[in-house]
């Protein structure tokens, strides 16, 4: 048998009141793309640090190529041939491509070589680049090409990837498995961290699965089948989001014509926006990120004003209204960004849920505030959206992403919305949280709520939704039906391809 | 009023005295906000510059020694802030504030037993032909050594920052300080390193005022020489030359409108007196036009979590 290229043994990593990672052991082979599965807090990522140097285990040992191998910090992976691209990109917005390049290497070259070097690799692996662009400018996969790049220029013997594909649309997806495949064929091993089951089944020779910090079981991707490595995840068997067959209501929500410029400076403007729900029809909005999703929201939610006749409820104009008089009306908003716009992260679970819940709830009479209803309400949202967390008087900022993105999408839920818009409903949530959120999502348009869910997750939104619509630089496509839409159309619809629809009919 | 006894050269060659120990404590400034903390405590760290310096200068005799003290004082209070911000992770608006307050009162106590005494001249560049040149003379060739090295500071730390290796890492902790982090970068220590830069740069400045500017020691000295300071690094948009110009426009201002009024020009003082203000503000807000944006870290906390 021949010596992997790194071998794990018995690795064990402890934070106060937490094991991280407990006596995990596994093997990476020359030249294998081995996948890491698990939820979130599952230890991935810790294990992945310790790999690369940013953390030290408290016991157990690595194997290179058969030798003692203790990285004291990332130089010195990075010296022994392991390379890393984050999942939040670790990189540098003002500063250009080639610069970002060079602060991920040990010695790098002049700037001159080192540009013409980039365009050569990136050219040689079919991820274009120019040097010299200022990365701020660029969009989520050619932010990822750069990681890469940065990455190959070293000749890495691993490339570790976390959750790489979770920001690229379905054909950047394509592009970057046909980089990942001809690394392999030059025999670097690829360690594949990611919970998007079917992109390990067509993509990796073997994965393993962490479990609350253990490694409960490794499997042949290509000969297990989705469901059951979820299994293996969770440790239980995983329900899917059941559709009740529902009733279209008349028109909830309607917006006509609308184009409004970006309230930030580097967002995108919405351009001749057109969109109408129905009461008991969840529209799922795609599209990768930056393309309005944001300012779509905005306008929605009622932090961006627009003419009064752009945005209709029931037929009353409600464009000039803002948000808290929205929220009467019963149009309800969970925005993406859980830190700092859907919650406020230092105040306490209680003070959030009289955040948005005071007019709907009658959490407050002239003028006062009743605080013991506004935690019986939150209480309610911890308990039936199962939020892991002591009690409502911790501050937001305590629980998990995971956690609290139960809660503020609980919370919105509770408060019996007419329309419902949502972003990113599941961004960072557990495989079995995220099924009970989409559930809740779909009781709701059961219940007759109309139902806006924008979200970068293709298979969620196939699961939920009635019909699809993709944000393009601003413009929405014509919704279409979700059932019998396949992924290569939906590429398309995201990628800007607005003839196709005629091209169809 | 008599405009004709302004001199032009002399005019230069006082407003680039003027402008020195705002373009010192300007440049340290720039360089730690570069690297993404915000010290507010640029006021501070000058006038204990001021005092340490002087005082040397007096007890020594010798200016030399006093510019050298100037600089460890500031670099030793700015220790104070690394402490509070950097080890502590307290607010930075917060301990840079707490540094002005307590270098303005230290150096008060220090500073009572120098009141009224004269601090030994600094010496002034004289090189034989070219200091006796008529125009350029008095402009180029005859001001003391701490000027020039004030000059080459700014070009030193424009070179730096735009063509080394260590600049490119100091604006990257600048920039995102988790990610230079992830990438293995040093992050508190750089920053370290960059605090108390601007702290020696700082006390420089502030010793040029004590020693060669006003030469005499009084109280509270400084007169917001640092908070100008801190906004035209700002109004510069991070910018080492665009810092130069800001202060020697300031110094400019500032000496015309004194040689203004010593010429009786019919115009209010408070008018003259808020001029350079106004103008230095004025000109850096039309020039900072171009949308350079200020380093993404700033006044962050970092908090190394794993």
């Amino acid at each position: 048998m021949t010596t992997p290229l790194l071998s794990l043994q018995g690795l064990t990593k402890a934070y106060p009141g937490v094991i991280a990672n407990n006596n995990v052991s596994f093997d990476i082979g020359e030249g294998e793309v081995h996948a890491l599965l698990g939820e979130n807090g599952a230890g991935k990522s810790t294990l992945v640090k310790m790999i690369y140097g940013l953390v030290k285990p408290d016991s157990g040992q690595m194997l290179l190529k058969g030798e003692v191998f203790a990285p004291v910090e990332p130089r010195a992976a990075r010296a022994d041939g392991i390379a890393m691209v984050f999942q939040h990109f670790s990189l540098f917005d003002a500063l250009n491509v080639a610069e970002n390049i060079a602060l991920g290497m040990e010695d790098p070259p002049d700037m001159r070589d080192l540009a013409a070097k980039i365009r050569e690799v990136s050219e040689n692996y079919g991820l274009p680049l120019d040097p010299y662009r200022t990365v701020g400018d660029l969009s989520a996969g050619e932010r990822q090409r750069v990681e890469i790049i940065r990455c190959l220029l070293q000749d890495p013997k691993l490339l570790i990837m976390d959750e790489p594909t979770s920001v690229l649309t379905p054909q950047e997806v394509d592009i970057l498995f046909e980089t990942l495949l001809k690394l392999r064929s030059e025999g670097t091993s690829i360690l594949y961290i990611s919970h998007k089951l079917e992109e390990i089944r067509t993509l990796c020779d073997h994965a393993t699965v962490l479990r609350l910090g253990e490694n409960v079981g490794e499997c042949t991707p290509a000969d297990t089948t989705a469901s059951e490595m979820a299994e293996l995840m969770v440790g239980s068997e995983l329900k899917t989001p059941e559709r009740a067959a529902r009733e279209m209501g008349e028109v909830a929500l309607d917006i006509s014509g609308l184009s409004v410029p970006s309230p930030s400076e580097f967002g995108t403007a919405l351009r001749n926006v057109h969109l109408t729900v129905r009461k008991g029809e969840i529209l799922g909005v795609g599209g990768v990120a930056g393309n309005g999703q944001d300012e779509l929201l905005g306008v929605l939610s009622g932090e961006t004003l627009t003419e009064a006749d752009a945005v209709k409820m029931d037929g009353q104009p409600i464009g000039r209204l803002g948000p808290t008089e929205r929220r009467r009306l019963g149009l309800l908003t969970a925005p993406e960004e859980r830190l700092g716009h859907a919650a406020a992260p230092d105040m306490s679970l209680t003070e959030n849920a009289m955040l948005t819940g005071s007019v709907r709830e009658g959490l407050e009479s002239r003028g006062f505030l009743k605080w013991g209803e506004a935690a019986a309400f939150a209480e309610r949202i911890i308990e039936v959206f199962d939020v892991r967390t002591p009690g409502p008087e911790n501050a937001a900022r305590s629980l998990s992403g995971g956690n609290l993105q139960k809660f503020v999408v609980g919370r919105e839920v509770l408060q019996r919305p007419e329309v419902l818009v949502i972003n990113q409903p599941t961004w960072g949530v557990d495989a079995s949280a995220a099924s009970s959120i989409r559930q809740a999502i779909l009781d709701l348009a059961t219940g007759g709520a109309a139902v806006i869910c924008i979200s970068q997750d293709l298979d969620e939104l196939m699961e939920i939704s009635d019909s699809f619509a993709a944000l393009n630089e601003g413009r929405l496509s014509a919704p279409r039906d979700a059932s019998g839409l396949t992924v290569e159309e939906i590429g398309l619809m995201m990628g800007g391809a607005h003839g196709m629809e005629v091209a169809h009919v | 009023m008599d405009l004709t006894s302004i001199n032009p050269v002399l005019l230069v060659a006082s407003l680039m005295v003027a402008a020195t120990p705002i373009l010192l404590a300007a440049i340290g400034e720039l360089v730690v906000e570069k690297a993404g903390v915000l010290n507010l405590g640029v006021e501070g760290m000058m006038i204990i510059g001021a005092v340490s310096g002087f005082a040397i200068a007096v007890e020594t005799g010798s200016p030399l020694l006093g510019f050298i003290a100037a600089a460890v004082g500031g670099a030793l209070l700015s220790l104070l802030f690394v402490f509070l911000t950097q080890v502590a992770l307290a607010n930075q608006v917060a301990s840079g504030l707490a540094l002005t307050l307590f270098g303005l009162g230290f150096s008060a106590l220090i500073g009572q037993s120098y009141v009224g005494i004269r601090p030994p001249a600094t010496g002034q560049l004289n090189i034989p032909f070219l200091s006796e040149l008529d125009v350029v003379g008095p402009i180029l060739f005859s001001h003391d050594l701490v000027l020039y090295l004030s000059i080459a500071i700014v070009a030193a730390v424009w070179y730096m920052l735009k063509f080394t290796r260590a600049g490119l890492i100091l604006r990257a902790v600048g920039e995102n300080h988790d990610a230079a982090h992830a990438l293995g970068y040093k992050v508190v220590r750089i920053r370290i390193m960059a605090i108390m830069f601007g702290g020696a740069c700082a006390g420089l400045g502030g010793a040029y005022i004590s020693l060669v500017r006003v030469p005499q020691w009084t109280e509270g000295m400084t007169a917001g020489i640092g908070w100008i300071a801190l906004a035209l690094v700002v109004f510069a948009s991070w910018k080492p030359w665009r810092v130069l110009l800001g202060a020697y426009l300031f110094g400019g201002v500032t000496v015309v409108q004194l040689n203004l009024q010593a010429a009786g020009v019919a115009i209010p003082v408070e008018y003259l007196a808020m001029s350079p203000y106004l103008i230095t503000i004025i000109v850096l807000v039309i020039l900072s036009k171009d949308k350079s944006s200020a380093p993404a870290s700033l006044g962050r906390i970092f908090h190394a979590s794993h």
